[in-house]
């Protein structure tokens, strides 16, 4: 077979898996936020459909599926129906350049676990893209042309805008340890046990906390704010349309897990077990355990995401804009500068 | 047809009159100093009557600068069913079902408050041990009512686990009042000259369980989010009603007790058993949500307190009056004797009949001072009935507290306040 088939096959086959992967993941995070929240909170959860309430997600969706879409009169018609496009279109186009391992040989073909590997820009994609992901609700809000959406939407681009700034900056202590965009390269340089974590503790609890506001999850979770907003800029969505925001949400939630698992916690580094295993480079099974190791390492992020939601409450629009802008962007700040100083001593 | 036209006409003009008093306050400005402002960034915002926030049908329009609210102006009246008017129609002993719909976060304080305030006009006291039940039940409603109020203020901060938490407590009074008298929500416990039925040492061991078991519980809910920056930070300095100002409105209950002033009727103007009791009046003087939230809070274990005081000193005897004239005889008596048969005959057809004047009676509910005036004609029904509701007083203090806060901060206000619609519209 020609060479730009299989390439092409491999990665159809890729996409395939990691869009339908990431959807299902999101699906099974609904059902693991509603049971978790139902532990915190003394009730039971769905237990309904399927085994222990199993197909409880995709009961959902199916709803969602069948429900009415109802765009408001008065709506600006194109837009509405446009934004929640763009937030699950960006969401998972993120997964471009997000690697799950290395890569294995197939009958002489290296096949990378990424779709996109080896991009020299990969990290800047990801924080491109997530600012791109802001549009989806800001056009949600403002096309609904109701006031709370619009607030709601008004809420998502000041937060985001706010929080990107510190997000970036405290990356970009890691570029400057590992000094590349790449992300393989990234983990390639963490590998050993030596993460990032430990080199750049502050520049994490910057990310995670920035990850929250990102994902607009409480306590960023101003944008959708029940109590006031009543939906916030998805307020005025109904059946599938809503559904989609509702699944970028979870994507989103996912992104953010990957990229504190490949930035700071190694990727799919764990010292010496790769060695203990005897899994050689390039073999099916290593690749197999380098996947495995990567979804391991984020769940308990995920977990953390979910725990979180369910104990604390929400920021005030002035709280959170200060805690933004007076706290974290000048310990991003002085988080690179020290960096910078330490990397001057030691080289 | 000519006058159901004039009529229509009537009720239009009465409606634009309305939306015009409403528009007019809402745009009210400051006109001392004035700014000529190019960018015109006001914003009216239509608060409810549907919203998750409002804690049932309140209204509330807000002028909106960006997120600060500029004006705001409530609307109350979307749940008036006519409840005082609706007392004119019927006995007094017909109206006490209705008092259960009046505040439905705490049916029994409304009971023992009309039963109380009939009592009042006709000039008969409860025997003791119904004094007891009464007691006993108010403070239990008192809990169920301010855990409401907890859960409440900090699920619209965004805290919902807490308000699940406080809903399963609540659904453990609720099958403590299902033993007492059968009902959970809509109790109509109390009758005239006493109270429907005794209430069982079983149910009262469950109670002294539950008050043990409770107190943990509380514990655990100050734990989760008392010292939460982020929950202090959204109650603290919000929402902010200075003492003179809540005494000039009429606030009562928690409302004005979180604003420094020590008023508790249950304390100051004595009823029931309470003057046997050894409880602390609650007061803060932060006057903003978070001291309103943590009187309700301490208020709770005053009441357990309280709970447990009754409880270790219970008094015995009739649970109801043995007065033919006023109170209904029980079955016996009426097969047996000629007068009491008379009596339930008359009371049944015409009601009791307290003598012509005006009484007020007032109870401190959770909520705040509720209080009964009736004014009697001499005859069965109320010639006029009228509920000094603590809701509706306190509801006054919205626009108050609301005006210069941003928009997230108007839900906890009004969760501070916790007004329950019910009672506010009568």
């Amino acid at each position: 077979m020609e060479q730009w088939l299989v390439q092409s096959l491999v990665l159809g086959l890729k996409m395939f898996l990691i869009v339908n992967g990431l959807l299902i993941a999101a699906a099974y995070l609904v059902y693991f936020e509603r049971k978790i929240s139902a532990w915190i909170q003394n009730r039971i959860g769905p237990n309904r459909v399927g085994p222990l309430g199993l197909f409880q997600s995709f009961a959902d969706v199916f709803k969602l599926y069948l429900k009415e879409d109802i765009i408001p009169t008065l709506a600006n018609k194109g837009f509405h129906a446009i934004a929640p496009v763009i937030s699950i279109g960006i969401a998972i186009a993120v997964y471009a350049v997000i690697p799950f391992g290395e890569y294995f040989y197939l009958g002489g073909e290296k096949v990378y676990l990424s779709i996109a590997p080896h991009i020299n820009v990969g990290l800047l994609f990801i924080l491109g893209m997530s600012s791109v992901g802001v549009y989806g609700l800001t056009l949600a809000g403002w096309s609904s042309n109701n006031k709370y959406s619009l607030l709601g939407g008004l809420r998502s681009s000041a937060q985001m805008i706010s929080y990107e700034l510190s997000m970036g900056l405290s990356l970009i202590g890691v570029l400057m340890i590992s000094g590349s965009l790449d992300l393989m390269q990234i983990v390639q340089s963490q590998t050993g046990g030596q993460w990032n974590i430990f080199f750049q503790p502050l520049g994490f609890i910057i990310f995670l906390v920035s990850a929250f506001a990102e994902t607009n999850r409480t306590p960023f979770d101003l944008p959708e704010a029940e109590p006031e907003l009543v939906g916030g800029y998805h307020t005025e969505y109904s059946g599938m349309k809503f559904g989609l925001f509702f699944l970028a949400e979870y994507v989103n939630m996912v992104t953010a897990c990957a990229m504190m698992v490949l930035l700071f916690f190694g990727g799919w580094d764990v010292p010496f077990l790769y060695e203990t295993l005897g899994l050689e480079q390039g073999s099916v099974l290593r690749a197999l355990v380098q996947f495995g190791v990567v979804v391991g390492k984020m769940i308990p992020f995920l977990f953390l995401f979910i725990q979180t939601r369910w104990s604390l409450p929400r920021f005030r629009y002035d709280q959170l804009m200060s805690l933004g802008w007076k706290v974290m962007l000048p310990l991003a700040l002085a988080n690179i500068a020290v960096t910078g100083i330490i990397m001057m001593i030691f080289q | 047809m000519r006058s159901l036209s004039n009529n229509l006409a009537t009720i239009e003009r009465a409606q634009r009159l309305r939306q015009q008093k409403i528009t007019q306050e809402l745009m009210d400005k400051d006109t001392t100093v004035m700014f000529e402002d190019p960018l015109e960034n006001d914003m009216v915002l239509n608060m409810g009557p549907q919203h998750p926030a409002t804690h049932g049908v309140l209204r509330i329009l807000l002028r909106l600068d960006g997120e600060t609210i500029e004006k705001c102006v409530p609307e109350l009246g979307y749940l008036h069913r006519g409840y005082e008017k609706i007392a004119e129609n019927m006995t007094y002993h017909e109206y006490i079902p209705h008092t259960d719909r009046l505040d439905y976060m705490s049916p029994m304080s409304n009971n023992t408050a009309i039963a109380l305030a009939i009592e009042n006009a006709i000039g008969i006291e409860a025997p003791p041990r119904a004094q007891w039940i009464r007691t006993l039940v108010c403070e239990v409603a008192r809990i169920s009512s301010h855990l409401m109020a907890m859960g409440a203020t900090s699920m619209d901060v965004g805290a919902l686990t807490l308000f699940l938490w406080t809903f399963r407590e609540r659904e453990n009074i609720y099958d403590i009042f299902e033993l007492i008298c059968g009902a959970r929500f809509t109790t109509s416990y109390t009758r005239i000259g006493g109270v429907a039925n005794d209430i069982n040492d079983d149910t009262l061991k469950m109670l002294r369980k539950w008050l043990n078991h409770f107190a943990v519980e509380l514990r655990r809910f100050e734990a989760l989010v008392n010292r939460n920056r982020i929950f202090v930070e959204r109650l603290a300095g919000v929402g902010y009603m200075p003492p003179e100002k809540a005494i000039a409105l009429g606030l009562t209950g928690p409302c004005l007790r979180g604003s420094g002033i020590a008023r508790d009727l249950r304390r100051d103007e004595p009823y029931l058993l309470y003057n046997e009791l050894d409880f602390d009046v609650i007061t803060n003087n932060d006057c903003d949500v978070w001291g309103r939230y943590l009187v309700r809070v301490t208020e709770m274990k005053e009441s357990m307190k309280i709970l447990h005081q009754l409880l270790d000193k219970p008094k015995t005897g009739d649970f109801m009056l043995d007065d033919a004239k006023n109170v209904l005889p029980g079955k016996s008596q009426i097969y047996t004797k000629m007068e009491e048969l008379i009596s339930d005959f008359m009371l049944v057809n015409f009601g009791a009949m307290p003598p012509k004047g005006e009484t007020y009676t007032a109870i401190e509910s959770p909520k705040g001072e509720l209080g009964f005036f009736i004014v009697s004609d001499g005859t069965g029904h109320p010639w006029k009935l009228k509920i000094r509701s603590p809701s509706s007083s306190n509801l006054q203090a919205l626009k108050f507290m609301a005006e210069g806060s941003m928009i997230s901060d108007i839900v906890a206000i009004i969760g501070s306040i916790d007004p329950v619609m019910g009672e506010a519209d009568k």
